[in-house]
């Protein structure tokens, strides 16, 4: 904050009287509605903002020099609500894990039920952990393989204050009952234009700060990052297109109906996965690997086939969502079929990370870090050829709506997601603070046995009901009756249901340890002598550094 | 600027790119890559020639197996019915007694009647048929409309309060609510109706005069519970001296039910299962254990 000019300073200030402004008017039309809560919100969100502009308003003016360094300071705040909304969101998808074991842990509240607290555990760990750690590793990739600093100072902060207004938004309003009724778009109609402005601002700055590359040719890495951001756009739009109620009311009804509407969703669904879920954490991955390993990419030409592969095949797979329903059969068809040959592109970027290794797995042995992003390249080839396995329709009819889906999503959440934004913050956070070294790199360690080993908990106790399930929900009898009840399925879960929220505790427990390593790294680890190759280049000259510069 | 260099482990030269220290190899996609690619895409080709898949205008291509959700499902629903029928039609045409005593198509009953009930009577009832608070127990040998299987399928069928034009109706007034008794009165009766099962409900513990009770219970609730507080299955009232309560049996629980009325509600079943499924249920719900004797 401290290096906004002074007419950034009054810029921000208006942006934020504005919206203060946007607050009272939003308290004062939905004041029989949940949306005036979120008016109430959005006022006290902006004002405390506004509070802190303020209190450096007439600070001295920034020098010059701030411009041969990176802007890493909106890094730095990204990263930490990353890490509060991972410790948040991974709190409430443990319990809402014991919730399935335990039903009364939903204390017979309304806010607290189990359809409350899982979009609010969806929404906490996709949007909040995940989407702040793409906007803050974004940051960071764009700038080092750019070598030039972000293209102005201003929009990286509305970008990540205004996007956590979105997630703070959607995520109190499960709570009060407020949802499309969308997975993973439940948020209502207000939350979702607000998100698409700061997503322009998002693009706007990502292509901005590209176009002033001091490097001929653009990074893989960023390659994918823009992916993830263009076309989560475009999915954002169109499957929210709604008409509200009212101006005052926080319920809207979507533009599309019947089967489109659910085809759109699924649409949207599956590519979330894809390139909010999947493009923006290979980008990371193509970024900390080869940095952490000290190792070329195996394969330049492996990274085109994969990135033009993921980014055509993705778009046709949705319609694997939707096997035996009422889409018609050749969409089903079809979205097999694509999802079928999406996994070639898949196992080659998990291919070219592992092979990436080759002549570094004395690293990996030694190197906690390292280890998070080969297991997350392991977990991604799993979860892909999983996935790929699930859309053949037969296996999907014994797959669809048990707890295999979800124990793919979770090989995929937390071996794949959450794996590599540990290992890529663990490379990050000394390099943006300028530290030598993480504060404990036996809790790195501790960390690593922690998430590896709730992953495995909870991705082999969600395989094994899964298919307990979709086994019982089809077993029939020689006279052609059903053996099982629903009932006796719920009965057969139970036990899993108990190790499903163990490992997923475990999990949550590492990520508490997470934050405290990387809170005491910043607080208590001596700055390092600052590498001089971590500086943009000055502008007109193309880059030949060849030491790896963190 | 691209520098090209030859990496040492691998002996592979890299592309000449460099992005703060990261490079990349020039390694040629291996074979095995693209052999996979071309299986995967051959598949879907072979798919897409079998099955329906692209959209031609407002039709598409049919492929050569073809194949439609709709009609396969509505086949093999016929199918698996076709394939029961040898049993089920026994089973609609015998008698309770003469299935019975057919112990093969008793262990059929036995095996369906489990999912059946589990799918469609456990919600209320609960898995074991062992009831819960406001809901009976199908296990004991209380039963409000009769235990012979003729009589469940009775119940089944027309439901209790339901919305069956032929429904069983039964209610039990809101006493103390529509003011039909007072507030001493209903005490004493509920005293009087907690003493009939409960032994240590004598003086100084009960609330209520317990022959005031009986005196009230006489006049207001004989006519559907039995001079003898027995019950009455043609009326749907229940036996008051089992022990066994539907919406408990401590004294609090007994006021609140005289001062407050009940009208319990089960569905109908008639349009949702089968008359062959009825009678399995009827059967497998009177051997849970409630015989009447
Ligand atoms: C502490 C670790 C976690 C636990 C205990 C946990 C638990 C759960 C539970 C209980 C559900 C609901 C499953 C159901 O409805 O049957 C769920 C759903 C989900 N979780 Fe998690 N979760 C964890 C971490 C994560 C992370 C890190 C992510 C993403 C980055 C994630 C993404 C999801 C998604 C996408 C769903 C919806 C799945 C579906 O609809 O099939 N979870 N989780
Ligand atoms: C080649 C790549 C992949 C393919 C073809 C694929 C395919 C599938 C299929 C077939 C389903 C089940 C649909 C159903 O029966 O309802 C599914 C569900 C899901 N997958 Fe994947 N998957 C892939 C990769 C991933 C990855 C890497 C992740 C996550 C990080 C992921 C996250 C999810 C989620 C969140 C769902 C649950 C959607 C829901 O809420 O129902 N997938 N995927």
């Amino acid at each position: 904050m401290g290096q906004l000019t002074t007419g950034e300073r009054e810029f921000a200030s208006v942006i934020l009287l504005v919206l203060m402004i946007l607050g009272i008017a939003m308290a004062a039309a939905g004041r029989f509605d949940p949306m005036g809560v979120h008016g109430g919100m959005v006022f006290l969100y902006s004002g405390a903002l506004l509070w802190w502009i303020l209190t450096s308003f007439f600070g001295k003016e920034p020098d010059a020099s701030r411009f041969s360094s990176y802007y890493d300071d909106p890094i730095k705040v990204g990263v930490a609500l990353t890490l509060f909304w991972a410790v948040f969101g991974m709190f409430i998808g443990v319990w809402a894990a014991a919730q399935l074991a335990w039903p009364s842990l939903n204390f017979d509240t309304a806010w607290s039920s189990f359809g409350r607290i899982r979009p609010a555990h969806t929404t906490g760990v996709i949007f909040g952990f995940g989407g702040n750690a793409l906007i803050a590793t974004s940051f960071h990739v764009v700038q080092r393989t750019s070598r030039a600093r972000l293209a102005d100072q201003l929009s990286p902060w509305f970008v990540i204050f205004g996007y956590n207004l979105f997630c703070l938004i959607a995520v109190s309003g499960y709570f009060m009952g407020v949802t499309q009724s969308k997975e993973y778009a439940e948020a209502e109609w207000y939350a979702d234009i607000w998100l698409v402005i700061v997503w322009i601002a998002y693009f706007v700055l990502f292509v901005r700060t590209l176009a002033r590359r001091k490097e001929p040719h653009i990074y893989v890495a960023n390659w994918y990052y823009l992916a993830f951001i263009l076309v989560v756009a475009i999915l954002h739009i169109v499957n929210n297109l709604a008409v509200p109620v009212s101006l005052g009311n926080a319920k809207s009804y979507t533009v599309w109906s019947g089967v489109q509407d659910a085809m759109v969703q699924w649409w949207y669904g599956h590519n979330a996965v894809a390139f909010f879920l999947t493009a923006g954490f290979l980008g990371m991955l193509y970024y900390y690997l080869p940095i952490r390993a000290q190792r070329p990419i195996f394969s330049y030409r492996l990274s085109i086939l994969s990135f033009w592969g993921i980014t055509f095949f993705y778009m046709w797979a949705g319609s694997h969502h939707l096997h035996y329903t009422a889409l018609p059969l050749w969409v089903q068809n079809l979205g097999m079929t694509f999802s079928v040959m999406l996994l070639v592109p898949s196992w080659a970027s998990a291919g070219n990370a592992l092979l990436t290794l080759n002549g570094a797995w004395h690293r990996v042995r030694d190197d906690a870090t390292l280890r998070f992003i080969m297991m997350a390249a392991f977990f991604y080839g799993l979860s892909t050829f999983e996935g790929s396995f699930m859309a053949i329709r037969p296996v999907n009819s014994l797959s669809h709506y048990t707890d295999w889906t979800v124990g793919h999503v979770h090989a995929g959440a937390l071996g794949w997601v959450a794996m590599i934004t540990f290992g890529s913050f663990y490379t990050l956070v000394p390099s943006i603070w300028k530290r030598e070294r993480m504060y404990s790199s036996a809790l790195v360690e501790v960390h690593f046995w922690l998430a590896v080993i709730g992953t495995l908990i909870y991705v082999f106790a969600m395989w094994n009901s899964g298919i307990i399930q979709g086994l019982m929900w089809r077993t029939y009898s020689p006279d052609n009756t059903l053996v099982y009840s629903f009932v006796d399925s719920l009965l057969a879960m139970y036990p899993y249901y108990i190790a499903r929220a163990f490992g997923g505790l475990l999990f949550l427990i590492g990520a508490i340890v997470a934050s405290f390593n990387i809170w005491m790294t910043v607080r208590t680890v001596p700055v390092a002598v600052q590498a001089s190759s971590d500086a943009p280049l000055p502008s007109g000259i193309y880059g030949a550094t060849t030491s790896p510069a963190e | 600027m691209a520098i090209e260099e030859t990496d040492q482990v691998t002996g592979r030269r890299t592309t000449g790119h460099i992005w703060n220290g990261i490079k990349e190899l020039d390694t040629p996609i291996p074979r095995g890559v693209l052999i996979f690619l071309i299986v995967t895409h051959l598949f879907a080709a072979l798919w897409w020639v079998l099955h329906p898949a692209w959209p031609l205008g407002t039709t598409y291509t049919k492929g050569l197996i073809g194949g439609d959700q709709k009609q396969t499902v509505e086949r093999k629903i016929v199918e698996a019915a076709a394939s029961r029928v040898p049993w089920t039609e026994r089973i609609e045409k015998e008698s309770f007694d003469q299935i019975r005593a057919d112990g093969q198509l008793m262990s059929k009953v036995n095996a369906s009647g489990h999912q059946l009930f589990g799918d469609n009577c456990a919600a209320c009832h609960g898995r074991d048929g062992k009831g819960g608070q406001n809901y009976p127990d199908l296990t004991d040998d209380d039963w409000l409309w009769g235990g012979e299987p003729e009589r469940i399928v009775e119940t089944m069928t027309v439901g209790v309060n339901s919305r069956h034009s032929n429904s069983r109706v039964s209610q039990m007034p809101a006493f103390g609510a529509d003011e039909m008794l007072d507030r001493k009165q209903v005490t004493d009766v509920a005293s009087f109706v907690y003493s009939l099962s409960s032994q240590e409900a004598s003086g100084a513990e009960s609330l209520g005069d317990i022959e005031a009770g009986r005196q009230v219970f006489v006049t207001s609730c004989a006519s559907c519970h039995g001079e003898n507080a027995k019950g009455k299955a043609d009326l749907g009232a229940p036996n008051l001296t089992d022990g066994r309560w539907i919406y408990g049996g401590t004294l609090s629980q007994i006021i609140e039910t005289v001062h407050g009325g009940r009208q319990g509600h089960m569905p109908t079943w008639d349009e949702r299962l089968t008359p062959a499924e009825i009678k399995i249920l009827a059967l497998y719900v009177s051997g849970l254990g409630g015989k009447q004797p």
